[in-house]
Order: C-alpha cells, then structure tokens, then sequence
C-alpha cells in the first residue's frame, strides 16, 4: 500500500498502517547496521586467524632454534699436545689437535674403549665438526689453561641436536637412520647424566654461514643488514627530507613539478627487483663496487625507501597548519626561518615515523639483494660496507632451502628474529606518533 | 542604532587628520589569477590612531590589509599593482625587503595563533631573529614590556615556560598582540582579531587596542559595526573590493555619504 492513499481514507483508518510502514522501515534500517557491523567483525576475525595462524606456526617451528644440545666435557688441556716448547708458542697453539683432546674427553665421558676403531669412529661422528674450533678459542683466550683440565660446552652433531629435540624417529630401520642403536644408547647415558643438554643458542647470534646446522647463525646477516640501514639512514633520510621540504614549501607549482610529483608516487609503487637491476647496473657494473658489499645493499634500499620518505615528509610538513607559517613570517621571519624553527620541528614526528617504516620495509627486503649478489656464503664478519656480507631476509632464503632438520627450525628462527625487530620499529613509531602528537 | 558618542570618537575626529598620513595606498588592484578582488583603492592612514575596514564577506577588506605587510607575496597566484607607501617608503620597491617590511608592520590573525613554544619563546622569538638584544636579560626586559603593552604580564608572569598554546583564547589572542609588539612595529595590522573570542576576552583586547593606539598606527579589519564604533577613529567601507567610503568614525555610522554604506551599516545586506 502507498501513502498516496492516505489522503482518500480517513485519519483513523489511515494512520496504523503509516505507523506499521514506518516501524517497518526502521526495523529494516537497524537490520542492515547490524549486518554492516556484523560483516566488519567478520572481517577482522578472518585476518586475525590468518595472522594468529602464521605467528603460531612460525614460532612453534622456531622456538627450537634457540637452543642448542651441547656436550658438558671435561676436556684435559694435555701438555704434550702442544709441542715441546715451554709456553707453546703461537704456532704450536694453532696446530695442536684438539680434535684429538675432544674425542678423547668424549670417549671417556661415554665410556668408550679408544682402542676399537668402530666405535671410536661412531662416537667421534656425536661430537660437532666445530668442536676443535670451541677448545682452540678458549686455549687462544687463556694459553695458561694449557695442562689443565676445564668444562667446555662442547657442540653435539646436528643429528644429535634433532634426537635431544625429540625430532629423531627411532623406529626407522637401524641401516636407513643417522644414529645406530650404539650411538642412540650412549646419548641416552650422556643425557640421563646431564652431560648432554640442551642450552641457550648463542651461536645463532654470532656464526655466519655454515654447511653444519649447529654452526650455522645470522650474525654476518646481521652485521650486514646493521650496515645496509645505517647507509639508508644515512643516504635517504637527508636527500628524501631536502626533497620533501623543497617540492612542498619553496617549487613553483608548474607542469615540471607536477611531473615530478606524481613520479615520486609511482617511484615507491615500483617492484624492489626493477631497484636491485638499477643497482646491478649502475653501482656495480658502471661504479664498480665489489658485489655483494653491504654498500650496495644500501644504495639500492636507500633508493627505494627515497619515495617512502619523501611522501611521509610532504605529508607531515602540510600537515602543519598554515597559521604557523602565517605567524613566524608576521613576525617577519624569512621563508628559511620560518620553516627550521618551526614546521620542521612540528613535523618531525611524522618524518620520524616515515622513517621508521621506510626502514623496516628495507630491513625486509629480499628480492634487489638477491640481483646485487648478497645470496652469498659468507662465514667472516665483514670489517667494512665493502667487504662481502648477507642480509637478515637473504639468509632466511638461503636456509629455506637447505635440507636438514637444523636448517628447517632456523628457518623460522631467524624469522622470528627477523620480526622481532619489524615489530620493534614499528612499535617505536607508534610511541614517537603518540608521543608528538599535534600540539597546535 | 550604534553608539558613537564617546569621547574618545569624538577627540578622534580632530585628531585622525590625513595630513600626516603614516600608510598611503593609491590605486592598489589586486588580482587572484584572472579574478580582480580589489579596485582602485585609494586611503590614508595616519598614524597614532585605530583605522577600522568594514564591510560583508569577500569584499577585499582582509585582502587589502594583507597588502600592506606584503603577506599576500607567499600566495602564487596573487598579483599586485598600484602603490603602497609607509613613511613615503614604497614598500613594493623590488630593492625592499620584505622581511625587514614585516618587522616594522606586524600582524595579528583571525584565530589565534601561538607558536606550540613557551610563553617566553613566543614574544622573545621575533626580537631574537631580528637581533634586537644583545644580552638575556635585554630579552627578558623585552618579553616583560611586550607582555605588559599587551596587558598579559600580570596573568602569565609566574609560568612564562608554560606552552603558549595552553592558555585561553583571549590569552593567545594578547600573547599574540605581545609578540607582535615585541619587535617595536610602527603598523599593527589585526585581521578580525575578535572573531574568536568571547565577549569578555573582546573587551579585554579592544581595551589594549586602545591602549596601543597611543603608540602605534593600528588597521583592524572586523566583522563587528559596534566593534568599528567602539574602537576606531577612522573607518573604511568596503563593497565588492571597492572602498565605497571612507572618513571619521563618527561621520561614516552617523551620517554615510554613500546609499550603499546606509544599507550595511543599517544591516540591509552583509
């Protein structure tokens, strides 16, 4: 029924079913805000499952990669392993067989006879291949330890490191697995014991790359992806901010200007790879810095977090009301004046928080690293921006595609890593917003 | 009808002569692009004294005002022609500088505007970059004497380091008086410097621009007829960027020439 009809009935008859139509239409009207929030809430429900999801995964894979099993050995420092010479001299401490003293502190923790060369040959395959590296590097740090005995943490094999984190299937046929059944009963012994534990990684902090799981780490990528942002922070924050200043306070607005806007907008739209070709075009093969230099790394992530801070800063500093402007030249400060002593300092905030994120974007950035050679085997700390280096994401990559059980929880490890600092300076920009909030 | 029978506008009327004119504009066109929002504008301004501009919105009066400090300079677009003089000074002589021009006429806005600053900073910035004290405490006594010219002192003297922008509205709008005295202007231009305020803080600050007058060449442009009244000793009628009319105070409320200034002042249009 219309209400056109309203007019050729009576006031009595007519007015219920206005009322009725009119309840109706509200009745409709809270129906569909209730859908509108109900479909919102589903939204977000489905987002957070999705991203519960994936950080569970990530840190129930990864967890593990933060300890590490571990043989507690008291190793003999014998004298005669050191040459003759009293004090060894630095050759002799050098050369000396610690692979020997290891094997030997093992054999005897474990109660094997050295004498029967199988056995000696399966206990000795428990120990890390890095083992000797261990005692060499405490013997360096203190030669007086040599003729004594001392505990060391002495690194187990990769295999051993699975079976202390319950990885290990034992009921696979005994010729097909990686561990005999004498070799898993000695672990077992040197476990019950407390002699083989599991303790903190931290190893994963400080090795470099490494064929063996246990001695595998990102402190090279770390080191390395420390130098990338410091160049970006260095490279990118000054231009990206004179640029920004520039076009929004002192360019002529004109067709060049223009261009170059809406060029720097599509500049932070353009894929990361299309920066590591420029990169590989320019800085190494033109510039000729040595591939896989961390200064590389952070020339093409300062090119490409450019736009990112330009657009912030341009943000920022319009954000700042014109009335400030207005009252710094009325006073009669100069254009200069007006915008260092006071739109800049207002929009700092905003430009820090730009910042930030820009960084974190570069801090994650795989794939331009990947085109200047920094997927590289790298074992040694580099000493400068020049020398080889790896990045945080690039090593994930890497161990991503590595095999054994130790490299698949470093995997996520080092993810987790990884976001821990995305979350870290993420969360420093949202204080630094909260902190300088406008104050006009 | 307004009241314009004080003293003060009387004595105003014998003594804003335009003999001794401090700010002369003769035949200022101002264009915003291709749109003209000014005509032919030609005044007097003498100095001493409270020169009101009058007239409905978008009529050129704040345009005009903005031309005398060279404000107008920081829009692209706009575009002046004609001659403004201070002191026989032609302030659009390309070999001026307009930041020194914008030393000697301060300004004072619509809606306050502080510095997000302490009290302090606010007056002692403008002394600051002009170099006008050599030590700290020729700055303190220049914030001191500015906050007192603006009748503020007494009311801020014990948290000079609280942040300008947490005073009242009335309180920005005298810190902001404060800090365009700070720097010794000869012209003071107030662009509605009321609209914001409640009437007591309005009486507060029309009291001081009162008080400044003595001293300084003031040009307040306002929205308010019965404000023009109360302070000015010479008022200027703008229409559709034409100056339709301009004389005493008292003359133009009292008797206009002008059809079109009876109309707005008897509030047929505006």
């Amino acid at each position: 029924m219309t209400v056109e009809t309203a007019p050729m009935a009576t006031e009595t008859h007519a007015a219920p079913r206005i009322r009725e139509a009119t309840q109706a239409r509200i009745r409709k009207r809270y129906a569909a805000e209730r859908r509108f929030k109900a479909y919102g809430v589903a939204a977000i429900l489905f987002g957070l499952v999705f991203l519960v999801a994936l950080f569970s995964t990530i840190a129930t894979r990864g967890y593990t990669a933060f300890l590490q099993s571990a043989f507690t050995l008291p190793v003999h420092l014998d004298q005669s392993a050191f040459g003759s010479s009293t004090p060894p001299s630095q050759t002799d401490i050098q050369m000396a067989d610690y692979t020997k003293l290891a094997n030997r502190a093992l054999f005897q923790a474990l109660g094997v006879d050295p004498a029967n060369k199988a056995d000696a040959k399966a206990a000795a395959q428990l120990l890390s291949a890095n083992a000797d590296v261990q005692i060499r590097q405490a013997v360096q740090a203190d030669p007086s330890l040599i003729g004594k005995t001392i505990d060391l943490e002495l690194l187990a094999h990769g295999n051993v490191d699975t079976l202390m984190k319950g990885h290990f299937d034992r009921s696979i046929a005994e010729n097909r697995r990686q561990l005999s059944d004498k070799q898993l009963a000695w672990l077992d012994k040197a476990a019950a014991s407390g002699q083989l534990a599991k303790h903190f990684n931290t190893g994963l902090f400080t090795y470099g790359a490494s064929s063996k799981p246990e001695t595998a780490g990102v402190g090279v990528a770390l080191v390395g992806s420390l130098y990338m942002m410091l160049i970006v922070l260095l490279i990118a924050v000054p231009l990206g901010v004179a640029a920004a200043v520039y076009l929004e306070e002192f360019a002529p607005k004109n067709l060049l200007t223009d261009t170059i806007e809406v060029n720097i907008n599509n500049l932070a739209a353009v894929p990361s790879i299309v920066f590591g070709l420029l990169g590989l075009a320019i800085f190494i093969n033109f510039m000729g810095i040595p591939r896989s230099a961390a200064l590389v790394g952070g020339l093409v992530l300062a090119l490409m977090t450019l736009p990112t801070i330009i657009i912030a800063t341009r943000a920022a500093v319009a954000a700042v009301p014109p009335s400030i402007r207005e009252a710094a030249l009325g006073v009669g400060a100069s254009k200069m004046q007006s915008i260092t002593h006071h739109v800049l300092p207002l929009a700092v905030p905003g430009i820090l928080t730009g910042t930030i994120i820009g960084l974190a974007k570069a801090l994650g950035e795989t794939a331009p690293l990947l085109m200047i050679g920094m997927v590289a085997f790298v074992v040694d700390f580099p000493k400068t921006p020049l020398d080889a280096s790896t990045a945080l994401p690039v090593q994930i990559f890497m161990w991503a595609t590595a095999a054994e059980r130790g490299f698949v929880e470093r995997t996520a490890g080092a993810t987790l890593i990884l976001l821990a600092f995305l979350i870290c300076m993420n969360v420093t920009a949202v204080i630094l917003r909260r902190r300088y909030e406008r104050r006009w | 009808m307004l009241n314009v029978t004080t003293p003060e506008a009387n004595r105003a009327v014998t003594r804003g002569n335009t003999l001794d004119p401090k700010v002369v504009a003769k035949d200022v066109n101002v264009y915003y692009g291709e749109k003209q929002a000014l005509f032919d504008v030609t005044v007097n301004i003498p100095d001493r004294g409270v020169m009101a501009f009058i007239g409905p919105s978008g009529c050129g009066k704040s345009t005009f005002l903005r031309c005398i400090n060279r404000m107008n300079d920081t829009i692209p677009i706009c575009r002046v022609t004609g001659k403004i003089t201070i002191d026989d000074e032609d302030i659009y002589d390309p070999a001026l500088d307009v930041v020194q021009l914008r030393a000697r006429v301060g300004m004072v806005f619509q809606k306050p505007n502080p510095f997000p600053k302490s009290i302090y900073e606010n007056v002692a910035y403008g002394p600051r970059i002009h170099g006008l004290a050599a030590t700290k405490a020729e700055l303190d006594h220049i914030v001191q004497s500015s906050l007192e010219k603006a009748a503020l002192w007494k009311e801020v003297k014990d948290r000079l380091n609280d942040p300008g922008t947490g005073l009242s509205g009335g309180q920005q709008q005298r810190l902001c008086i404060a800090r365009a005295v700070a720097v010794s202007p000869e012209v003071i231009l107030m662009d509605e410097p009321c609209s914001a305020l409640d009437p007591i803080a309005t009486a507060k600050v029309e009291e001081l621009i009162d008080e400044l007058k003595k001293n300084f060449c003031i040009i307040i442009v306002t929205h308010s007829m019965q404000q023009a009244a109360r302070v000015s000793q010479r008022t200027a009628f703008f229409h559709l960027g034409v100056l339709v009319e301009e004389g005493a105070t008292n003359d133009i409320f009292t008797n206009p020439k002008d059809q079109r200034t009876q109309d707005y002042i008897t509030g047929r249009f505006g």
